[in-house]
């Protein structure tokens, strides 16, 4: 039995294990203020180009909390929206075409696809560049088509060498660290908790259902157990009888 | 009057169905050696799992759209929208891959223990059979998904068709229906994955566990228990099968549940390996991924496809690939007429035998691993190293089981 | 295998405890299936709250909007129709005071509604399920009788109801016309699936 339980968790310890990185947030679900924040900086700033086309208004609303009348009021732009609807804006195809050459994708699973860390350091990652066309570019996407939206918020980052380093002595892939030209609105700790959040938002839209299986987890897990402690007395007691 | 009458009320039923003889000649009257190990649990958590791939399915089923413009959504309409729905996905999706752990470790049990000899051939080949059609309903339940893991493996592996001299680029598109993957493969792998292959499988089981039940169970010991049998036949190592060891199996249920519901509940992504990332996005025929892994329970295979770079009596690579991925699969079917040893169980088999098993679980386990990674030029040599060591374990088998001393099995079980 | 030394009371309590316990275990797995029939969110979103604008429907007319796939009417009844509806005998009536659950609370009584010139009915003969017609006037051609006082007549199987929906005795049909939860938002807006007062 012992030994079986062993094998068992052996196999299952390198999935458990895996996705600790050095650098990678975890997000909060249960944290419904940060959440909170999240849906109202995704709405105002993501919405417009980026929808949500599996997530209800009202599933959102539900599970973070919010009231109906306070949700249609400052969160539903559009009166051609329900509350029931899911969340999208009224972006066109051939704008979107014409404005970036592509259509912004919809992120309702994009911290699944690209993973929670990606969309972090990929929101932190912008950078003032020129020889863009929107003069902007991002540390993981070279040539990105995105302008920085959270840039009033941010402000303006740089890339450059470390500070201290000279520019010739270093190495070209070690001049690539950002750093904050000109302030925005939030400081620079405000701002990354502001990143947080909206991740942690797109981390809970990616799977509504997360916290309702954390909470139906442990009385599962429990029953489970005893149903096994009062099987294995009853096989005991039977296994009496082979000698 | 009143005890006749109950009495004829029974045999009423029993001359109509055999309810009474199955439950006695599968159950309580079915005798198992005493001496099975936990080893022995697999087989009935490979049902259990099995079941449940049939109910969630189901379920799944009613709320899924098979078409290439709605079956994306349809996942996220059944893991939001439909009440419940998110637990019966994931207990489908960690089903698939908990159904291929528990039926690897039970045709390890196989290997360990000499299953597959006589008079166990049967046993031994339905089985084979099942896991085969496993494969193919697993992986065309893959596509169903609609992403671009689902489409792009889907491709990849129905391309092995096209592989095939003269008649393959054919075949590919006679798969496929279409001349790339497309809503048409996706229909028809839809049908395939919700009636055809499961009522083969059904069938299959059905083989498989009269064939044991005609010949009885092997055990760690490798002794044939029914030689030695008491007045009325029960042989004498053997215990009836109800009530001893569905309750042992009883208790591996709970536990394995434990286990199962931990991952359903607390990982059903299974750190990216049951549920891969790139499906997150839906199936775009114009991107290919970075990186194109086949879940983990193919990825030994994938890995000797992959391995094969190299031409060989004037067979292309790509077709001899798929040759040696094939008979990597085929060669299991001939296993119980390549171990030529007296003794079934590795217990007393020689070290030659042991060895080997060790070397074809590095094997496999190594095959597997590299078939998760990206490529490289070691890892490719790598990969034909393991290949070649586990068609060795099988290959080989003929001599060193003849020629390696073993122990002498004893007639009876001793202890348990 | 000897039966000697078996405590048969604690194997009865095991076997029994374990059965109840794996029963329960049973019927709670049992339960996100069940629940799974229910109707998805997208269904209910579907068949949420529809609402209509009243302001252009004149004396005597009816309008039809669709509530969960089903025809809602609105019909703005004249101060006849009122009086005729109220003028009925209870005898001819196989529930004059609407007593059958057939309607919201507010919609009991002979008139069957919030307000009196205003009839919301689900348009679903009660037998059936056929769509009645809209016969308002006393000399209809059709259903045939000199005792048809203006209301809904079923085609499928003749049943004949008032027009507050009350259907009259021997008919096919066994309960009167079903009243759907309804507000007015404003006098003009009628929201149809939604009862509660506005807040």
């Amino acid at each position: 039995m012992k030994r079986w339980m062993l094998v068992l968790w052996l196999l299952l310890m390198p999935l458990v294990a895996l996705g600790s990185d050095a650098r990678s947030v975890s997000p909060d679900l249960n944290d419904k203020a940060s959440l909170q924040r999240g849906l109202k900086f995704y709405v105002n700033y993501c919405l417009g180009c980026h929808t949500l086309e599996y997530q209800r208004y009202s599933r959102t609303a539900a599970d973070l909390d919010i009231p109906q009348a306070l949700m249609e009021e400052h969160l539903v732009f559009s009166s051609a929206q329900a509350f029931d609807d899911p969340m999208v804006n009224a972006l066109k195809e051939e704008e979107a075409q014409q404005w970036w050459g592509v259509r912004p994708p919809d992120l309702t699973l994009a911290t699944k696809h690209r993973g929670v860390d990606w969309v972090y350091a990929y929101l932190l990652g912008f950078y003032e560049d020129p020889s863009r066309p929107l003069g902007v570019n991002n540390i993981l996407v070279e040539s990105v088509a995105m302008p920085n939206v959270l840039e009033p918020l941010q402000g303006v980052q740089v890339m450059g060498c470390p500070q201290g380093a000279s520019r010739v002595l270093s190495r070209p892939e070690e001049c690539r660290e950002l750093a904050l030209a000109r302030p925005g609105l939030l400081s620079p700790a405000e701002f990354e908790q502001a990143v947080f959040d909206i991740t942690n938002f797109l981390a809970y839209v990616s799977e509504p259902s997360r916290l309702k299986a954390q909470g139906v987890a442990p009385g599962v897990m429990i029953f489970v157990f005893v149903f096994g402690v009062m099987a294995y007395l009853l096989k005991r007691e039977y296994w009496r009888d082979v000698r | 009057m009143a005890a006749p009458k109950r009495e004829e009320n029974q045999g009423w039923m029993d001359r109509r169905f055999p309810a009474r003889r199955l439950w006695q000649d599968h159950l309580a009257n079915y005798y198992v050696p005493k001496n099975l190990n936990v080893w022995y649990l697999f087989g009935s958590l490979a049902l259990l799992m099995l079941v449940n791939q049939v109910l969630t399915g189901i379920w799944l089923t009613m709320s899924y759209d098979p078409s290439a413009e709605g079956a994306f959504a349809s996942i996220q309409y059944i893991m939001r929208d439909v009440e419940w729905g998110w637990l019966i996905r994931h207990l489908h999706t960690t089903g698939a891959s908990a159904l291929f752990i528990v039926m690897y470790l039970h045709m390890f049990r196989g290997l360990l223990y000499g299953s597959y000899k006589a008079p166990r051939e049967l046993v031994w080949i339905f089985g084979m059979a099942l896991y085969l059609v496993l494969m193919a309903e697993a992986f065309m339940g893959y596509l169903l998904p609609w992403g671009q893991m689902s489409y792009w493996g889907a491709q990849v592996i129905t391309s092995l068709f096209s592989a095939i001299p003269g008649i393959g680029p054919g075949l590919a598109e006679w798969v496929r229906g279409d001349y790339l993957v497309s809503g048409v493969t996706l229909n028809r792998f839809f049908a395939l994955h919700v009636i055809a292959l499961p009522l083969v499988i059904l069938l299959l089981v059905v083989l498989h566990i009269v064939a044991l039940h005609e010949v009885g169970s092997n055990n760690p010991e490798g002794i044939e228990i029914r030689e030695h049998t008491d007045a009325e036949g029960r042989p004498l190592d053997g215990i009836a099968f109800h009530p001893y060891y569905t309750l042992k199996d009883l208790v591996g249920v709970a536990v394995f549940l434990f286990v199962f519901c931990g991952v359903v509940f607390y990982f059903p992504e299974g750190g990216g390996f049951f549920i891969e990332a790139p499906n997150y996005a839906p199936a775009d025929p114009f991107t290919t991924p970075e990186h194109i892994a086949p879940v983990w329970y193919f990825t030994p295979f994938y890995a000797i496809l992959r391995a094969v770079n190299f031409s060989l009596l004037g067979l292309d690579a790509r077709f001899l690939g798929v040759v040696f991925m094939a008979g990597a699969i085929a060669v299991l079917f001939v296993l119980p007429w390549l171990d030529r040893s007296p003794a079934r169980s590795m217990r007393y088999k020689g070290w030659a035998s042991k060895a080997m098993l060790g070397l074809f679980v590095v094997s496999f386990v190594a095959l597997g691993v590299l078939g998760i990674l990206p490529s490289t030029p070691v890892r490719t040599h790598l990969a034909q190293l393991f290949t070649a060591t586990y068609f060795a374990y099988f290959l080989l088998m003929p001599f060193y089981t003849r020629w390696e001393k073993t122990r002498p099995v004893p007639e009876r079980v001793v202890g348990r | 295998m000897a039966d000697h030394g078996i405590n048969k009371a604690r194997r009865r309590f095991l076997v029994g405890a374990t059965s109840v316990i794996g029963a329960v275990g049973v019927v709670g797995a049992a339960v996100p299936f069940v629940a799974a029939g229910k109707p998805s969110a997208r269904a209910r979103a579907a068949g949420a709250p529809v609402q209509a604008d009243i302001s252009k429907l004149r004396p005597g007319q009816r309008m039809t909007v669709e509530w969960r796939g089903r025809p809602v009417w609105i019909i703005r009844r004249t101060p006849e129709m009122i009086a005729r509806i109220q003028a009925l005998s209870p005898a001819a009536l196989a529930d004059p005071d609407s007593r059958q659950p057939q309607q919201p609370a507010y919609a009991q009584g002979k008139l069957r509604s919030r307000r009196p010139d205003i009839g919301v009915l689900v348009g679903l003969c009660t037998h059936f399920g056929c769509s009645p017609l809209y016969r308002p006037e006393p000399d209809a051609a059709e259903p045939k009788g000199d005792d048809w006082p203006g209301g809904f007549y079923c085609p499928c199987h003749s049943s004949r109801f008032d027009l507050a929906g009350r259907v009259y005795t021997n008919m096919p049909a066994p309960t009167n016309l079903e009243v759907p939860p309804y507000r007015f938002l404003s006098d003009a807006i009628i929201e149809v699936g939604e009862d509660g007062e506005l807040g």
